[in-house]
């Protein structure tokens, strides 16, 4: 009998440690960021709209706002392109495209074709600024409060689910 | 010295597959040295098993372009692996800091090691022990021999 109890509780524990790693939600492959809840890394760059322009982290100060990373070389930046476009469409907060690494031509074409969800994009073109940000997979999303900090970060296309379910609670809890 | 010659051979072949594609220009051998041991200690966040040497993704080329722009001006390694943990993490280290959460990781092999030795130590105790024998159980066997003998 004594001897099937160890090989029994050694099984028992070792499904139990598998079965953690396959639970829900879970993927071992995203990189949890060490910018949540720091200061959002400071950037100005040219707006893919008005070149002449710049844009920068100090202009956004005090309003809660959206960070996309995206490229129209990136397939999965299209699949999400109409849930950003619905966060957008909801006025709830200021939706700022990343444009990383990407030929302004070819960005500013990606955008006629499928509709345009951002207040204005900016041209980080060699991605030091995506570098800043940790981004290492985009297209990413960023949550900023109205202090500037980075409150939350979504790796990988946004989903109509992952909108409601992660991205919303977040804003709307610092919206008020 | 035939061998020597054969090693030599195989190390020339091998390199092309571990050397990263960009030309840069060093200032000093300490410079490169410095270089090639970041490179080969971050990792790639996109191909999340190799290393900055050994990637070929884009985002690779630029955290080498990053890491050779910062030994260039004069930061140190350190400096330049506590510019990519602020910003990627402690998953960006293959060879991760001993701190707090890493301790476990550190220090789990040994403490596997230590439980194992304890149960190994008190299973060979048990069998070296001699076993209880019965004394008159013995009595009775060697009686038994005997017997045996002095029939055939």
């Amino acid at each position: 009998m004594n001897r099937f109890v160890m090989p029994l509780v050694a099984f028992i524990l070792m499904a139990g440690l598998l079965g953690y790693g396959l639970r829900e939600g879970y993927d071992p492959k995203l990189v949890p960021s060490p910018l949540i809840d720091k200061q959002a890394p400071a950037f100005s760059l040219a707006m893919l709209e008005q070149p002449s322009r710049q844009l920068s982290t100090a202009d956004m100060v005090g309003q809660v706002w959206v960070l996309n990373v995206w490229a129209s070389w990136c397939v999965s930046c299209r699949a999400e392109h109409e849930v950003i476009t619905d966060l957008a469409s909801r006025n709830l907060v200021t939706v700022v495209g990343l444009n990383y690494k990407d030929e302004p031509a070819d960005a500013t074409r990606w955008l006629q074709q499928f509709g345009n969800p951002y207040a204005a994009s900016v041209i980080d073109r060699d991605g030091r600024v995506g570098i800043d940000w940790g981004v290492y997979g985009v297209p990413e999303t960023f949550v900023i409060g109205a202090d500037g900090q980075i409150k939350y970060k979504h790796i990988g296309p946004v989903t109509h689910e992952s909108l409601e379910k992660k991205i919303m609670p977040v804003l709307t809890e610092l919206l008020g | 010295m035939r061998h020597l010659r054969l090693i030599l051979c195989f190390t020339v072949l091998a390199m092309p597959a571990h050397a990263a594609i960009e030309a840069y220009e060093f200032n000093s051998p300490k410079m490169e040295a410095d270089y090639n041991q970041l490179i080969n200690e971050l990792r790639c966040l996109v191909c999340q098993n190799q290393n900055l040497a050994s990637s070929d993704a884009d985002l690779a080329r630029d955290l080498r372009r990053e890491t050779y722009d910062m030994l260039s001006e004069g930061k140190s390694q350190q400096e330049v692996v506590d510019f990519m943990v602020a910003r990627y993490g402690d998953f960006v280290l293959y060879r991760p800091q001993f701190k707090s959460t890493t301790y476990l990781l550190w220090l789990g092999p040994f403490l596997l090691l230590l439980l194992v030795l304890f149960f190994l130590v008190r299973r060979l105790r048990a069998q070296a022990a001699p076993d209880e024998v019965d004394a008159a159980a013995l009595a009775r066997a060697r009686q038994l021999l005997e017997n045996n003998e002095s029939k055939q």
